[in-house]
């Protein structure tokens, strides 16, 4: 039986080594493209190389000849059989013409598959792409969102009447949650309006997307690269129309998603059709500019904020529109990420009114969906670098216009302007944490005396007091926004003959730490040793139920399904501990792994020898069924509202524009911490990518329609060397939301820290003149800011870096060097 | 991605490395450490025939003193460059630039001569040959030639290197006393190619600079020597404004590129910029 | 076909291959080391970083060709007797040096050799010795007190 001497008092809240290591540091991974099956085929995936046309002819005999081609397909092939890619948020009205994994008669983006060649060998499979022609006649691309949804604009797609795809609208007079947006606007004693920019941003999880299918009997199994296989699962069934049953999805080790690999991806549908076809297992791994071209993209959105305030900094009404650009299709969730951000622009703040609006637009662009936040750090940055706005309007502090203006600790619960309850927080102890260990005050006399002296180098702080909704979600809510999806999720606790436990999960981890975390919980839930438990999950056969990971929801929704089913297998444990111990079950109590009878302290029963018992089934209580095991569904009844205080010091060189981190702090508060290691690695890692929209980060497209950054070399992800150390503590306020006091924190790093960053370099730039800045606030963005007293404007949109790439990809069009 | 199929060799000698090439013809492509070539080939922007793999010809590598210039093998890793003791004493400068290139894992396998001979204008080394007046030492069917720098860089990705010719070794020559030198790299992110950067070497003598030297990475479609601002330094006080006035002159006769890392205006900027600070750090100021 | 000989992780090999296979490819395909993983096309990312001849390169960035005569390590070469953890393992392991773990191998391989090079780095010094090996999750943060913690265990 279990030993419960070595382990501490409570597993949850130790900073546990994760268990998850192992494997990862020895190299004794599982990832999809590791996997190789008998007679398995390899695919390549020709994409389109322009933007917008018509195909006129395609002609594979070519390619089929080639060595060790087995077969080549193309949309023709599979025109009737490969349906539309589902997207999974249907309001009324949403122009929706279906998404196509691989085209037909027309390209829509540049990247979008256009055939298919399955080979014996990846290198074969690669060569023979360069053998099948195709003919396009092109179209004009369509690239700007706000041209696109102009009277007369091209069109992307032929059957609609316009590129714009939906208007979804909240209004808190009409919704009842506060006064109506245009009593503020007419009342407003100081209104400011900003245009702000949310570029096209790239997830780029580290691990490329990989897929293998294997048929089996009137199904298939798949391996894939996915944060989603219980979704995948049902949706590939349905795109397909094979019985669910007969798929199962395996996600194997992961690496990384950030959204990125929430998808029916149409790869994943293409192994499918052409494993079926030939009946033979195939694997398909995209190189990193594949990925970089043609997985889903994340934010581009246009974002006009206006924000309305007494003379005395009292804010009254925010008023929202943005334009999201879906890229070509409506992929799984894409259209919905703005609105998974409608209910935050308000943040923290008490609004009196407050007006969303949300345009999606089609354009010739890679399709967009979820990147790590999805709509709220868009909705983050947005309310924050207005209120630094704000208040320069006011000649007021920024951190004393948020102070004025944000919830009290004493008011929650609160019900905001956007109508949503936030249960706990305490924004004035986590910004006080903050500002201490920031050296707040410090750092703005060296500000003023940099600026006073004109230094070269100017330094610049910025202030970002952010929250978030997460722990997706309340599935009723989600019912109510036109989701075609709930938000529970699935656990089962096993008890082994043994005493150790298999529990099985419907989250599926790429990276989080699931394996580690819960074990915990369960080890104190259970009072079993932590190294007792297994975590199983992602293989929709061992795991059959569940919604997977995104939105920050694996713990809150997930752990709390966990919490649930453990504490039905203590109750079903406790009817066979009063029989064991001949007592009856009020008098005893569980402690530690332990039933024992109160007051009789010499009689206990453990667990581990409760589950032995029940294995026997020689002694159990009569009608009890030999089993402790007990399964859990659990729907959240509300979001969860992490919130943090994010300060940030910035070192500008006015003479080459070049931006440094100074120093980086933020205060967290995710609830209660299940593992403050993992929590810190959660927020690090969120951070860098937050910090990576502000300064480093951007997918740029030429004129004609064409991915300029389409290489590790040109889209610039930040290394070791760009970053800073980050300051990183948390507060502490439980959320009473779930049983387990958790928040989540996957996001929270992600979403605070671009405007942090960004208001700093505006503030080290003010005594310029200048109010904004593009992001990435590139060197060449800032110089431009600094000697044009602008938001230092666009970029170059031709032109690669990268190994001599300039000389065959121009913004012209034509061959050689940019001049 | 993968790169197409080719022929390979691995010559041991200069001499069949040159054959080689005779006979392969015009598509094929020399190959040392292939930090340039692979991904090149990866991303087929190229396809050659013929690969003829220098990495292993012994004359080729190393660094020896021949008196008034060391001789640097065109196949001496990055990493063998910055290490090595006689680069170290007479052209620092080297030394310095190379330890910028990429990062350590190209360093490993990338070597000198590779990277100059790809004449990538973003690349670290040209600008430092160029000032350095480096002699480029060339192999080909009719025997061994030497090309000065100034002549070597032809144009973007082009050298004045014939398709049967191997680039075996760079001369540089030694610096008299007096010399001190300074690599000022600016980009983006720290594993990207410089978007400028400046190499500077200056002779100082009395307090003054007495002779300066400025090389360019890329403003043009090759390397490029700032002469301009090396006019204007020679005889200049060693002060930084002196120094500054000078460097104003760093984007005459340039031809920068504009790309995603900046648009031409604000590289002739820069190099305006970074040309002052290489000077001034070379200079001691 | 080209003929090769390499010693990988202690075990001699030799097979024939194409001129163009890359290093990654044969470590990977042909002799089943798919501890070692490719993350990029353009040698930015160092997901593929091995031991060759003693000095960390990009395996994605050599042709299998070039490592003929030479001794590749792998991280799964680096354990020691009885599946001991290398201390740049451990170090990784107790950090919190790694999430979704795909960087992982590239990321200590290039951290070993770094060490090896410099046994008593500054975290600057540790900053720009891993700047060819990009990891999405952990902001770096827990790599470099990782590296720093091997560095004083005398790794």
């Amino acid at each position: 039986m279990t030993s419960v001497e070595d382990r501490p008092a409570a597993e949850i809240g130790q900073s546990r080594r994760r268990k998850e290591d192992r494997h990862l540091i020895t190299g004794r991974t599982n990832w999809t493209d590791n996997i190789t099956l008998p007679g398995m085929l390899h695919l390549a995936m020709l994409r389109s190389p322009l933007a917008h046309a018509r195909i006129t002819s395609v002609d594979t005999t070519e390619a089929k000849n080639r060595s060790g081609v087995i077969g080549v397909f193309t949309g023709q092939d599979f025109k009737d059989v490969q349906g539309s890619l589902p997207c999974a948020w249907a309001p009324d009205g949403l122009v929706n013409p279906g998404t196509p994994s691989i085209a037909v008669d027309q390209v829509n983006f540049a990247g979008e598959i256009v055939a298919v060649v399955a080979a014996r060998s990846k290198y074969e499979a690669q060569d023979a792409l360069e053998a099948i022609e195709i003919d396009y006649d092109p179209l004009p691309p369509v690239l700007g969102m706000e041209e696109a949804v102009k009277d007369g604009a091209d069109l992307v797609h032929p059957g609609t009447s316009s590129n714009k795809i939906y208007t979804w609208e909240f209004e808190s007079g009409a919704a009842g949650t506060g006064i109506p947006i245009q009593e503020a606007l007419d009342t407003a004693e100081v209104t400011v309006q900003r245009r702000f920019i949310q570029q096209r941003l790239i997830p780029a999880f580290m691990e490329p997307r990989s897929t293998v299918v294997q048929p089996v009997g009137d199904g298939v199994t798949m391996w894939s690269a996915t944060q989603i296989p219980h979704i995948l699962r049902t949706l590939l069934a349905a795109t397909l129309g094979l019985a669910e049953h007969k798929v199962r999805v395996i996600a194997p080790d992961v690496g990384g998603g950030f959204g990125g690999k929430i998808a029916v991806m149409p790869e994943e549908v293409l192994c499918t059709l052409v494993a079926r076809a030939l009946n033979k297992p195939v694997k398909w791994t995209e190189s990193r500019s594949e990925s970089l071209l043609s997985a889903h993209h994340g934010r581009d959105q246009i974002q006009d904020i206006t924000i309305t305030a007494k003379k005395d900094g009292t804010v009254t009404g925010l008023d929202v529109h943005l334009y999201a650009d879906m890229g070509a299709y409506n992929r799984l969730f894409g259209p919905s990420v703005p609105v998974l951000g409608a209910f935050m622009y308000n943040a923290i703040y008490k609004f009196a009114a407050y007006r969303f609006v949300s345009e999606g637009v089609f354009t010739t662009k890679t399709p967009t969906d979820a990147y790590r936040g999805a709509g709220r750090p868009e909705a983050t940055y947005a309310v924050e670098r207005i209120m630094d706005e704000l208040a320069q309007e006011l000649g007021m502090d920024p951190l004393e216009l948020r102070r004025k203006n944000w919830i009290k600790h004493e008011e929650f619960p609160f019900t905001t302007v956007a109508g949503l309850t936030y249960d706990s927080g305490n924004y004035e102890a986590a910004t006080a944490k903050a500002l201490e260990l920031m050296g707040w005050e410090e750092l703005k006399a060296e500000r003023d005396r940099r600026r006073a002296d004109k230094d070269p180098v100017q330094l610049g702080l910025g202030i970002s007091t952010f929250t978030e909704m997460c722990g997706l979600a309340p599935s009723r809510i989600l019912g109510s926004l036109a989701f075609g999806a709930g938000g529970w999720e699935h656990a089962s606790v096993r008890m082994l003959a043994t005493g150790k436990v298999e529990v099985v999960t419907g989250a599926s981890p790429h990276g989080q730490g699931h394996e580690t975390a819960f074990s915990q919980i369960v080890a104190d839930k259970l009072g079993v040793a932590f190294d007792d438990v297994e975590i199983l999950h992602g293989d929709t056969q061992s795991s059959p139920k569940g919604l997977d990971t995104y939105g920050s929801r694996s713990l809150a929704v997930g752990g709390a399904a966990i919490v649930k089913a453990a504490d039905k297998v203590v109750e079903k444990a406790r009817r066979i501990a009063a029989h064991l111990l001949e007592a009856s079950e009020d008098d005893l109590e569980f402690d530690k792994g332990s039933f024992s009878v109160k007051g009789s302290p010499g009689s206990s029963v453990s667990m581990g020898e409760i589950a032995f018992a029940t294995f026997l089934g020689h002694n159990l209580p009569d009608g009890i069924e030999p089993s402790l095991d007990a399964d859990a569904t659990y729907d959240p009844v509300n979001f969860s509202f992490p919130h943090g205080t994010h300060l940030c010091a910035v070192e500008v060189d006015t003479d080459t524009g070049f931006t440094k981190i100074r120093k980086y702090v933020c205060v967290d508060d995710v609830g209660k911490p299940i593992n403050p290691l993992i929590i810190e690695g959660q927020v690090h890692g969120g951070l860098a990518q937050g910090i990576a929209q502000a300064l480093y980060e951007e997918a740029v497209y030429d004129e004609s329609g064409n991915l300029t950054t389409g290489t590790f070399v040109d889209y610039t992800l930040p290394s070791a060397a760009d970053l800073p150390s980050f300051t990183t503590d948390r507060n502490e306020t439980a959320s009473t939301y779930n049983d387990l006091g958790v928040k989540g924190v996957g996001e929270a790093g992600t979403i605070a820290s671009t405007p942090a960053v960004i208001n700093a370099v505006v503030d080290a730039l003010r005594p310029f003149g200048v109010n904004d800045i593009r992001m990435p606030a590139t060197p060449e963005r800032v110089w431009r800011a600094v000697h044009e007293a602008s938001a230092g404007g666009g970029r170059a949109e031709g032109g690669t870096t990268a190994y001599g790439g300039a000389s065959t990809t121009t913004s012209d069009g034509e061959g050689g060097f940019l001049q | 991605m993968i790169p197409a199929e080719f022929e390979y060799t691995r010559p041991a000698t200069v001499g069949d490395a040159v054959s080689a090439l005779t006979a392969a013809g015009e598509d094929a492509k020399v190959l040392a450490g292939g930090q340039s070539l692979i991904p090149v080939l990866r991303l087929r922007l190229a396809y050659p025939t013929t690969v003829v793999d220098v990495g292993r010809i012994d004359e080729m590598r190393g660094v020896r003193d021949e008196g008034d210039a060391i001789v640097i093998g065109a196949a001496t890793t990055h990493h063998e460059v910055m290490r090595d003791p006689l680069v170290a004493e007479h052209a620092a400068l080297l030394a310095q630039a190379t330890g910028t290139v990429a990062d350590p894992q190209v360093r490993h396998r990338g070597t000198f001569g590779g990277a100059l001979a790809h004449a990538d204008p973003a690349g670290d080394l040209g600008a430092c040959a160029l000032a350095l007046g480096c002699e480029f030492v060339a192999s080909g069917p009719g025997g061994e030639r030497r090309i000065p720098a100034t002549e070597f860089f032809v144009d973007y990705l082009t050298t004045a290197l014939n398709p049967d010719e191997v680039l075996t070794s760079i001369r540089v020559p030694k610096l008299g006393a007096g010399w001190s030198s300074h690599y000022e790299k600016f980009n983006r992110v720290a594993q990207a190619w410089s978007i400028v950067a400046v190499a500077a070497l200056v002779r100082r003598e009395n307090g003054s600079i007495a002779e300066a030297r400025v090389g360019l990475t890329n403003m043009g479609t090759t390397p490029l020597r700032a002469s301009a601002v090396e006019q204007a330094l020679a005889g200049a006080d060693a002060t930084e404004a002196a120094i500054g006035a000078a460097a104003e002159h760093a984007a005459e006769g340039t031809n920068a590129p504009s790309d995603l890392s900046g648009k031409a205006d604000y590289r002739e900027h820069l190099a305006r910029v970074l040309t002052k600070r290489a000077v001034l750090s070379a200079a001691g100021s | 076909m080209t003929k090769i000989n390499v010693r990988v992780d202690g075990v001699s090999y030799s097979d024939d291959v194409e001129p163009r296979t890359l290093l990654v490819h044969y470590l990977r395909e042909q002799l089943g080391k798919v501890g070692t993983v490719v993350g990029c096309d353009t040698s930015n990312c160092g997901a593929c970083t091995v031991d060759l001849d003693g000095l960390s390169v990009k395996s994605c960035t050599v042709l299998a060709v070039q490592a003929d005569g030479c001794e590749v390590t792998t991280i799964e070469g680096i354990e020691g007797p009885g599946g001991a953890l290398d201390p740049m393992q451990k170090a990784f392991h107790e950090n919190h040096a790694l999430q979704c773990g795909y960087c992982t191998p590239g990321m200590i391989m290039a951290a070993r050799d770094l060490l090896r090079s410099n046994p008593n780095p500054t975290e600057d010094d540790i900053r720009e010795g891993i700047e060819g090996n990009l990891c999405r999750c952990t902001g770096y943060q827990n790599i470099v007190r990782a590296v720093q913690a091997a560095a004083g265990s005398g790794a």
